[in-house]
């Protein structure tokens, strides 16, 4: 059971939501909690365990062998990306371009571009309890976030129970490293706050998910603040409100600790109980 | 010599470009023909990636020895470009093809 917490606007409580929740579900069963904001990942600030396992992660590039190829120039005919590129007598291959799509290497008659692997960064496993936490980050410097997060995704169906309850804290945005971290899922839960910038990046978020034909519903943040019009939204459109989390000030105070919410406000606890009670009921229909 | 320049249309009283990636036209101008021509750039818009690469290519088999632009080229581009051992001056970016040709002239141009 895979549900991706993901919003259109960037702080709005992704990981707020996603390790909360997380904790809430490790006081009755097994969870897997996924960083999966591996530009920026930051669930790890709340979520400590041990080190089981350290890996550093590879995207494939072509590298160019003079030697053998003719200059035919099929290999930057086939390149989407403009990651390669015939420049008179030598090829010019650009690693931060290139999607691994191995296009050129494959369809190369003289195959002058093997793939060779080259680092893009990290994956860490923690255990803690109940929890299971990975988290990956890409290195500094490396341009794309999505094929880390394809081999994390790999990595947790690998490693895991496809039946335990996985959360994956997504990136921010409607963008490539979105889609990569909730293509996969069962359920997206997009978090949003009740203010004119929320409202107008939620039906950004709410567009992209109907693209993926993915079933989500919508939790409000910081509720108490701004107006009534996400609310309106979500009701005029029939998308489900799974829980609206009041506006306070203690919210912030405990987060910028590093520490858990839902164990000291009880009514953030009541509307994390009604998520949790959502997802169950979601996975039972499944 | 062949001039390359990154422009807004195909004549010597047209806007430059300021951008290179993503210009609208090449326009390469030989003084010792005294003549132009021209490569319509504009289908760079559908691309999400790679535009710098992109229009270096196309620049590098117009076989300018010197490019005349805006803000300059990214560091994909840049790249390209010294392979291609083109020249680059910036800095031309609000002044027509005939004004950016006559700054380049009278070394009023900032080299890259």
């Amino acid at each position: 059971m895979k549900i991706a917490i993901a919003s259109g606007k960037g702080g709005t409580g992704k990981t707020t939501l996603s390790t909360n929740l997380t904790a809430l579900f490790a006081e009755t069963e097994t969870v897997v909690l996924s960083d999966l904001d591996v530009e920026e990942p930051n669930s790890g600030l709340f979520i400590k365990g041990k080190l089981v396992k350290e890996e550093i992660k590879y995207k494939m590039i072509p590298e160019w062998k003079e030697d053998t190829c003719t200059l035919c120039g099929e290999c930057q005919k086939n390149c989407n990306f403009h990651a390669v590129i015939q420049l008179g007598p030598q090829i010019l291959v650009f690693p931060e371009l290139c999607h691994s799509c191995y296009a050129c290497s494959e369809l190369c008659p003289t195959s002058s571009l093997p793939m060779i692997s080259q680092r893009m960064g990290t994956l860490n496993h923690c255990e803690n309890g109940n929890i299971s936490f990975i988290e990956s980050r890409l290195d500094i410097g490396q341009e794309q976030a999505v094929p880390l997060i394809a081999q994390t995704n790999d990595y947790i169906d690998e490693t895991f129970d496809k039946n335990i309850v996985k959360i994956f804290d997504a990136p921010p945005g409607t963008s490539c490293p979105v889609i990569e971290a909730t293509k996969d899922v069962d359920f997206v839960i997009l978090i949003t706050e009740p203010t004119p910038f929320g409202l107008h990046d939620l039906k950004l978020a709410v567009e992209t998910m109907k693209e993926l034909k993915k079933d989500f519903g919508v939790v409000i943040n910081r509720y108490g603040i701004g107006n009534n019009d996400v609310v309106d939204y979500c009701e005029g459109d029939n998308i489900p409100i799974l829980a609206k989390i009041p506006n306070s000030r203690k919210v912030a105070e405990l987060y910028s600790m590093g520490k858990l919410i839902y164990t000291e406000l009880p009514e953030v606890k009541q509307e994390l109980q009604k998520i949790r009670k959502y997802i169950l009921n979601l996975k039972i229909n499944n | 010599m062949k001039i390359a320049f990154t422009a807004k249309g195909t004549e010597w009283e047209s806007e430059m470009d300021p951008r290179f990636g993503r210009t609208e036209f090449i326009l390469v101008y030989d003084d010792e023909k005294d003549e132009f021509t021209s490569f319509d750039n504009r289908e760079i818009e559908n691309e999400a990636h790679g535009a710098g690469p992109k229009t270096s290519q196309k620049l590098f088999e117009m076989g300018p020895e010197v490019l005349i632009t805006g803000n300059g080229p990214g560091g994909n581009a840049a790249t390209v470009l010294e392979k291609a051992g083109i020249e680059i001056y910036i800095g031309a970016g609000q002044m027509s093809v005939k004004e950016a040709y006559k700054a380049y002239k009278n070394k009023n141009l900032k080299g890259v």
